[in-house]
This record gives structure tokens, sequence and C-alpha cells, in this order.
């Protein structure tokens, strides 16, 4: 676990933060750009000491500010993928890793062989700094990082100063590296579709404060995230799992809820964990048990709130047993179909966006 | 060789003295600029003033200034003379710390620039790798402090060739200790008929000094190309 309560002045800007993390797991500090999320990190690396509060990690106590504790960063054993990658330009490649491979203190968990698979660095060991593409460089930082053997990953935007391609290619190893390494993360970003994608729990922060955190699934109803990703975004994330796939037309069946959605996946083993997300506009609600409809996947359920979502719609929450489930509609059908909490409903899926894959891996440890 | 006996000494003594000068004076400047950069204490407005002084100082004043410290009944000159047996006065040691004082912050100035220039952020990769202060300096900073460090030792070295008035107040004008290229071709101008000896001896430091500029040029464009800038 990692507890963070500290606050901060700089300048006019006031932190003050307060959330745990479980570990293992990948935190995103999600936010708008300014909202404190790097002055935060920056304090859990160690790099700036907070005016008051405590940082813990696991069972070491890195900052405590009432017992005058300070845990220097280079004694800290966390590791730090920043945005601007920080390569040593007087090292190469091979060079950087070494660097951090040979102040590597406790238990080594993590090889120089296995990260540069991981990262497939086998081909730029050689290489300058400077001869490096963008993602090159985070991938090096990244392994650097990495090798340090650290007990926590903090990543600053790492796929911030990249472009849309090399965002995408860059993401695939995040992945790897969460489900492989089951190293805690710190994933800071200010966008939602890396969130989605790399992210088991996610504090939400806003001009210097924790608005609202939890997992994910909780996370993606709420109304403070709703407000920031914007009306598009918005929709129910679950983790559902695979129960087997239909021979006849080659679908995967997933459980969500007490429900079963059959989705195109590539194959998977029963059992796996699949990170779906159902957008709140992509479904469409029925009070009565839905016929002679092209749509495949309903899923049946209790209305438990509806909310205002703009002037024209609202959004109504459906609990599908065990899971919540988003869907937004227009206020003059909220009426005429009489909904009301308590209401059982049928929500009829259009869409399923896959976010994230298999987390197989992690969940076993 | 093109060189008389005495053009080879004074060369030999100006290399060797200009060596010694910037020996003694590249760590003190490195810890110097290294303060004055990269600290805030009460007094750092004086340190910078009183190390620019000998650029505003006649140099003869800096060497006498270094007589009253340095000589043999001096504050400091005194105790190196009983306790570590040192003299400094009337030797080449004595030479190399008056051209080191006068070059001192020539050599500061281009190291401060180098670390002012350095991405405290590649510091701060380093702490979250691990790396003390220590390490920190002798692996990130120290190496990417080695232009300015070189354009610095050069500029000092040249500089130290070409020192006169702080030199020749210091320890005088004695010939193989302490008469350097700009003293000797001082003492030829003194006497008749020395014009052809001086003209040489311009012509020698003209030569030293063009070598100077030219090194720390190539040597500039090369560390560029390493770091790829």
């Amino acid at each position: 676990m990692l507890q963070v309560a500290v606050a901060k002045q700089l300048g006019a800007f006031r932190l003050d933060v307060q959330f745990d993390l479980p570990t293992p797991g990948v935190a995103a500090l999600f936010g708008p750009s300014g909202c404190g999320k790097s002055t935060t990190v920056n304090i859990i690396a160690g790099l700036l000491a907070a005016d008051r509060g405590r940082v813990v990690l696991e069972d070491t106590v890195l900052f405590d500010a009432q017992r005058r504790i300070g845990l220097a960063a280079e004694w800290r054993r966390i590791g730090y993928v920043f945005q601007d990658a920080r390569l040593f330009p007087h090292l190469s490649v091979a060079g950087n890793l070494h660097y951090a491979l040979k102040r590597a203190v406790g238990r080594r968990y993590v090889s120089l062989d296995a990260v540069a698979s991981l990262l497939d660095l086998g081909a730029l060991m050689h290489r300058r700094t400077h001869q490096l593409s963008g993602g090159e460089r985070q991938r090096v930082a990244i392994g650097r990082a990495l090798l340090s053997q650290p007990r926590l990953l903090l990543l600053d935007e790492p796929l911030a100063s990249l472009d849309r391609d090399r965002r995408e290619e860059l993401l695939p190893y995040l992945e790897s590296l969460r489900d492989q390494l089951a190293i805690p993360m710190v994933y800071v970003s200010h966008r939602f579709d890396e969130v989605l994608r790399l992210a088991t729990h996610i504090v939400l922060m806003q001009s210097g404060t924790v608005v609202a955190q939890g997992g994910i699934g909780a996370m993606s109803l709420d109304r403070h995230l709703r407000s920031i990703i914007g009306p598009d975004a918005v929709g129910a994330i679950i983790d559902g799992v695979v129960l087997g796939r239909d021979f006849a037309n080659g679908l995967t069946r997933v459980r969500v809820g007490r429900g079963v959605l059959r989705l195109q996946t590539p194959e998977m083993a029963p059992g796996t964990t699949l990170r779906v997300q159902l957008l709140a506009r992509d479904i469409i609600v029925s009070t009565q048990m839905p016929r002679h409809l092209s749509v495949r996947n309903n899923l049946q359920g209790k209305v438990t709130a509806i909310d205002d979502d703009d002037g024209n719609s609202d959004l109504i929450s459906i609990d599908i047993g065990g899971a919540q489930i988003l869907a937004r509609i227009t206020k003059s059908a909220t009426r005429e179909l009489a909904l009301q909490p308590g209401s059982p409903a049928w929500a009829l899926v259009k869409a399923v966006s896959l976010r994230g894959h298999s987390f197989i891996a992690f969940h076993e440890r | 060789m093109w060189l008389s006996p005495s053009e080879s000494e004074a060369l030999r003594l100006s290399l060797s003295v200009a060596t010694r000068s910037v020996a003694f004076s590249l760590p003190a400047a490195i810890l110097v600029a290294w303060v004055l950069t990269r600290r805030r204490f009460i007094g750092r407005t004086l340190l910078d003033t009183v190390v620019h002084l000998p650029l505003v100082l006649p140099p003869v004043a800096v060497g006498y200034v270094l007589l009253l410290l340095f000589g043999t009944r001096g504050l400091i000159g005194s105790w190196l003379e009983r306790v570590l047996g040192i003299e400094l006065i009337f030797t080449r040691n004595g030479a190399a710390l008056a051209t080191a004082v006068m070059s001192f912050p020539l050599m500061v100035r281009a190291i401060r620039i180098s670390l002012e220039n350095i991405d405290r952020g590649l510091e701060e990769a380093a702490r979250t790798l691990g790396a003390g202060a220590l390490d920190r300096f002798a692996t990130v900073t120290l190496p990417l402090l080695l232009p300015g460090l070189l354009a610095g030792a050069i500029t000092a070295f040249s500089a130290a060739l070409g020192e006169f008035g702080a030199v020749i107040t210091f320890v005088s004008n004695i010939p193989g200790e302490t008469r350097t290229l700009p003293l000797a071709l001082y003492s030829a101008l003194q006497e008749p008929g020395g014009e052809y000896a001086a003209a040489r001896l311009a012509v020698l430091s003209l030569v030293l000094g063009l070598g100077g500029l030219l090194l720390s040029e190539w040597f500039a464009r090369r560390v560029r190309r390493i770091l790829g800038r």
C-alpha cells in the first residue's frame, strides 16, 4: 500500500492531497494540466519536500513532517520515468541502463536481459541517446528506471511528448510492464484513454486536491470524472470474465455482472479477465424484455439512480447484478418509460470497447 | 632547432608555468563556480566580486598583494615555508601562482556558464536511480561539464602564457626560473639591438596563442558531436 497525505505551498498554488493506493496495481493520477499531479509524484519520489504530512510505502516511512523523517530520493528505491526521458547524453543506451543497474540495491527482480526483451531494447544498446526517436527514448528511460530495481515506479506523463502513433506504439509496452512485472506504478496522465488501458485505480485531482478516488470500475461512474472527460467518454468500465467461445459465430462470451455479453475478441482462455467499457451513449434502455431486435447483447437489471446529465438527457444507472452500467437517454424517454429507481430495465448494448487486456498474471500475484 | 637556447628555455618555462597554473586553479575554479551557481548564501556577491578582482586590478597590484601575502614574511608565505618547506617567491611555482590568480576569473566564468547550461533534471534522474551527491557530481555533472572545463582550462592556459605584470612583480625576472616568454620579450627590448630577438619571441607567442585557440575550438566541436548538439 502506498499512503500519501501531504500538503505543499508553491507560490500561489496549494497542494493538499490524500490517497491510499493498493499495491501492486497501477494507480493513475488523473486530472487537467496544472492540478498538481507532477508535484505530487515529485513529493513521492523525494525530489520535493512537502510542508506537512506523510508518505508511507508498504512499511517504510519515506516522509513524515511531524517526526522529521525525510528519506533522501537516492535511498527511496522509487523509479521515476520523466516526461522528457532525461537520458544521460554522455552515455550510450547501454551506459544509461548500466548506470541504474550498478546502483541498484536489494533484491534484483529484473535483469538487463529481461528489460531488453520486454522493451525491445536489444537493437538500441550501442546507440547514443540523441540518435533515438521520442518513443525509443521513453522505452530506454522506462528500462533504466526498472533496472534500478524500484519498489514503486512513477511515470509522469511518459507519453505526453509523443505523437499519436508513437503513443500507440508505446502503450503495449506499458501494459506488458503491468502484467508481467507486477511492480506498483503511479501513472500521471491527463489523457483518459491511457488511464483506461493501464490503470486499476484512479485518483482524480483538480486544482491541488483529490476530488475522488477508487477502483477504475467505481470511478467510471463518478460524476466528477464525468465532468472532466466529457459526455462522449462517459461509460461504465467493467472487468468481465471470459466464459468461453461460441463456435457457431466465433464470439467470446464474457460475464459482466449477472449478464453475459458476446464479443469479438482474440482467442482467450476461460477465466481470463477482460476490461470492457460500455459507453453511456451506446446503450439503449428498455423496460420490457426486448424481442425482434438486431442487437445481440442485452443485460437485465434494475434502475438504481437517475441523474440529470445536461438539459436534454438523463444518465440512468442500472445495476446488472454486481456491476453498474450507465445509459444516456433523453429526458422525454425517461418520462415516457416512467423510469424511476427500482424500475426493472434491460440495457441493450450497441457497442462494446475492449479496454485493457488480460490481467491474468497480474491478478495471480 | 630554430630556437636559440635562451628562447627554448623561455618557451619550456612558459609551458611549465602555465601547466602548473592550470593545475593549481582548476579544482578551485570548479569549486568556486559550483558554489556560485548552485548555492545561495550570505557573502555570495562578495565572493563573486573577489574572484573577478584580477580582471579589473592592474596586474602589478595583484603581484604586489601576492608579495605581501606569500612573501617570505607574508602571512601565508612564512607558514608555507616553515611548515611545508614550500618557497614561492622567485620560483616557477610562484610564477604559476601569480598566473593562476590572474587567469582564475576567466576559468570560473567558463565553468560557470557551462554549469548553468547543465539540465538539472539529469541530476534529479541520477538521484532517483540511487546516485548520492558525490556520485552524481562525478558521473553526471562533471562529464557534462567537460566542454566548459576544457574551454576554461585552455583559455586560462593561454592567458597564463602571456601574463606579465603579476609575474614580474611577484617573482621577478630570473632567467631559467621565472623568465617566461613575455618576460624574455620585455628583457630583449631593454637591451640595445634586441629588436630582432624580441620579434622572434613575439612570433613564438603568436604561434602558441593561435595553437591554443585552434585546439580549444577543435575540442569543443568534438565534444558537441559526441553529445549530439
